[in-house]
């Protein structure tokens, strides 16, 4: 065992997937970096984030492929690789450009083994960022699982620390259909996504659930860096006396609708804390679950935290308080429970 | 390179049952049987047929939305074809793909594609996997003169050449995309010279001679084999019908259609050459002739007669449901 950071944990994954099966390639822009640069250095950047760095040393170019800007030509190629026996995991830099890729995932990825009558699969992961935090303003801040997640035959993780994200990874490099890879930015070197993650490889399923806290008055659902500022704030409650569950679903698609819908049978207060959208988010996605299912357990209406419905903006006061925020989170919480959100600040 | 004569007499037969498919189709279209939208290969068979003629099972092609030919040149099952096509529980894809998604990837089939230039990068694809792999098999990607402009083509060429993948775009240059004139929206006009300033052979060939599309081709699929790298070909041909059945055509002359069909039909250009060069005789060409018509008329009335899916299969094959 031993601590780890959300960065290292994802490249030891993908090292470990690639030691592991020679069909694994890696294909992307900038993600072995610098090549054929004037200074002749090769892997010196492990793209733009430098997650990958050292893969290419590891394994050569010809499975860890740089690929020019050209973000629809490579997820096909990543596609077709998919559809033929490799198991390419292409990294889009940003989920944002998802729209300079969006037919290769939507119309091909997504519904080959459907629409092939089941006689084939594609065996795709593609890892990408989300959030904001990083003053990275409006076209490089965005968390667009929730696009992903309406999608049928792709299937969508969110992962908020180390330990999960390893898992995940290997899981998701391991499935038979395309995956869509969701990276905090904002978590790589979160202190809390650090975490003790065992020596050897292993692997989370998809679709459980994990409780970050357990609680009796109010189930929180939260995804990715919502999770930590989720925790935050039930360690927080639990000193003026108020038991909160922290519920992180780990995969959008599929979504562990039992976890929730126990949780919220038990407590019969729902939160969700979500970085997506305003509107036909995953936030929304998940109050309509409950209400057409737990209605009746409910003791007060669903509370939805979300940002504004607002491109994430450039400065750094106005992006605080575009992201849901500590705060708001106790206040909803506080108001499920009929209290005074004043009190959060309290 | 040389063909015997029963090469030449399977590449008639396949040509054949091609233009016997469709011209099926388009009969059997009016009765409202057949559900969705079609799009026509009339005119352009020896396309497929003659570059599918250098591939084997291990070869992959991706096709595009008017890919009943390219499937079945490929090696596609007929009656599964018919089958698929009227949407019933044994075609290809269990009725779940239909003409525009028809697939067999255990014929190298990645699937007829409802998006436009979709298939140059997935056969890019095909091929980095055989060359990862070392499978010395090869991809082509069929497509028309309308995909020449998808940017996400353009993409695809470029990285074939970065990498040298053994892939063949094959630009089946029909003069239309959709209804658009090819003139009108190629804006050099020249398919393959474009493509050549991408770093790789490009040659332009009349889409109506099947042997020059083999040779053309064999050249190309050789050369992919060998390691040298992806190549171009943009074939000139003609489409027969519309862009879709249904599709009037007004923005085309009588004389041009009539044309096409007199002096450009690569059907009949082939069997012309076959008798002249004394390769076949009328009477064997007409013999296969009839074997195509009972093959697509019993292949018809086997799907006219098939069972629809059962709704309760409606989400077979996927993977999450809610």
């Amino acid at each position: 065992m031993a601590e780890m950071a959300m960065r290292a944990a994802i490249n030891l994954a993908l090292r470990e997937e690639m030691r592991r099966d020679e069909r694994v390639i890696m294909i992307g822009t900038d993600i072995a970096g610098g090549a054929q640069g004037s200074s002749g250095a090769e892997d010196v950047a492990g793209g733009v984030l430098g997650i990958t760095k050292g893969l290419l040393s590891e394994f050569g170019a010809g499975r860890v492929i740089d690929t020019p800007i050209s973000e629809m030509g490579y997820m096909g190629v990543a596609v077709g690789a998919a559809a033929t026996g490799l198991r390419p995991v292409a990294e889009l830099m940003f989920i944002d450009f998802i729209g300079c890729c969006g037919d290769m995932l939507l119309n091909q990825a997504a519904k080959i083994r459907y629409m092939f009558g089941g006689k084939s699969t594609c065996p795709l992961v593609v890892r990408t960022t989300i959030g904001a935090g990083a003053n990275a303003a409006a076209q490089h801040s965005q968390s667009l699982y929730h696009w992903v997640t309406a999608v049928p035959g792709l299937k969508v993780v969110v992962p908020s620390n180390a330990y999960d994200a390893r898992g995940l990874l290997a899981t998701a490099i391991r499935d038979d259909d395309p995956v869509i890879f969701c990276e905090h930015k904002a978590l790589y070197d979160f202190p809390a996504a650090a975490v003790e993650i065992p020596d050897a490889s292993y692997t989370i399923p998809f679709g459980e659930a994990n409780f970050v806290t357990e609680g009796t008055d109010v189930t929180v659902v939260a995804l990715g860096l919502m999770t930590h500022i989720a925790a935050g704030v039930a360690a927080a409650l639990s000193g003026k006396g108020i038991s909160v569950e922290v519920i992180d679903p780990r995969t959008t698609s599929p979504l562990d609708e039992e976890s929730i819908l126990e949780s919220v049978a038990s407590t019969g207060r729902l939160v969700i804390v979500d970085e997506s959208a305003a509107r036909c988010g995953f936030g929304q996605d998940v109050a309509a679950l409950v209400a057409e299912r737990a209605f009746h357990a409910l003791k007060a209406p669903i509370k939805v935290v979300t940002p504004p419905h607002c491109p994430t903006p450039f400065s750094p006061p106005l992006e605080q308080a575009w992201i849901p925020s500590g705060e708001r989170v106790a206040g909803a919480i506080l108001e499920t429970m009929g209290l005074d959100p004043a009190l959060a600040a309290a | 390179m040389a063909l015997s004569k029963s090469q030449l007499l399977e590449a008639y037969r396949r040509m054949r049952t091609i233009r016997e498919f469709e011209e099926n189709i388009h009969r059997e279209n009016t009765t409202g049987e057949i559900p969705g939208f079609l799009h026509l290969y009339c005119g352009q068979e020896a396309n497929a047929v003659a570059v599918c003629m250098h591939l084997e099972d291990t070869d992959y092609i991706a096709s595009n939305h008017r890919g009943h030919g390219h499937c079945l040149a490929k090696g596609a099952d007929v009656e599964g074809m018919m089958l698929e096509l009227y949407g019933k529980a044994d075609g290809l894809c269990k009725g779940r793909g239909g003409s525009m998604h028809i697939a067999d990837v255990s014929r190298g089939i990645l699937g007829a594609n409802g998006i436009v230039g979709a298939g140059a990068p997935l056969a890019a694809g095909a091929a980095l996997t055989a060359k990862t792999l070392g499978t010395g098999g090869v991809a082509v990607s069929f497509q028309g003169d309308g995909a020449s402009n998808e940017g996400y083509v353009f993409e695809a060429i470029n990285m074939a050449v970065m990498w040298q993948l053994p892939v063949i775009f094959y630009f089946e240059n029909n003069g239309y995309g959709e209804f658009t004139g090819h003139d009108h929206v190629v804006g050099s006009k020249d398919i393959a010279g474009r493509a050549a300033g991408f770093g790789l052979p490009a040659v332009k060939i009349d889409g109506t001679d099947f042997f020059e599309i083999h040779e053309a081709s064999g050249e190309a699929v050789q050369r992919a084999r060998a390691g040298k790298g992806p190549t171009v070909i943009e074939a000139v041909a003609v489409r027969f019908y519309g862009h879709y059945e249904g599709d009037p055509q007004a923005y085309r002359s009588k004389e041009e259609l009539a044309d096409v069909r007199q002096n450009r039909d690569c059907l009949k250009i082939l069997r012309q050459k076959l008798i002249a060069g004394k390769k076949a005789s009328a009477r064997e060409l007409d013999a296969i002739d009839r074997e195509a018509v009972d093959l697509i008329n019993a292949c018809r009335e086997t799907a006219k007669s098939a069972a629809y899916p059962e709704a309760s299969t409606l989400t077979d094959n996927t993977y999450v449901s809610y």
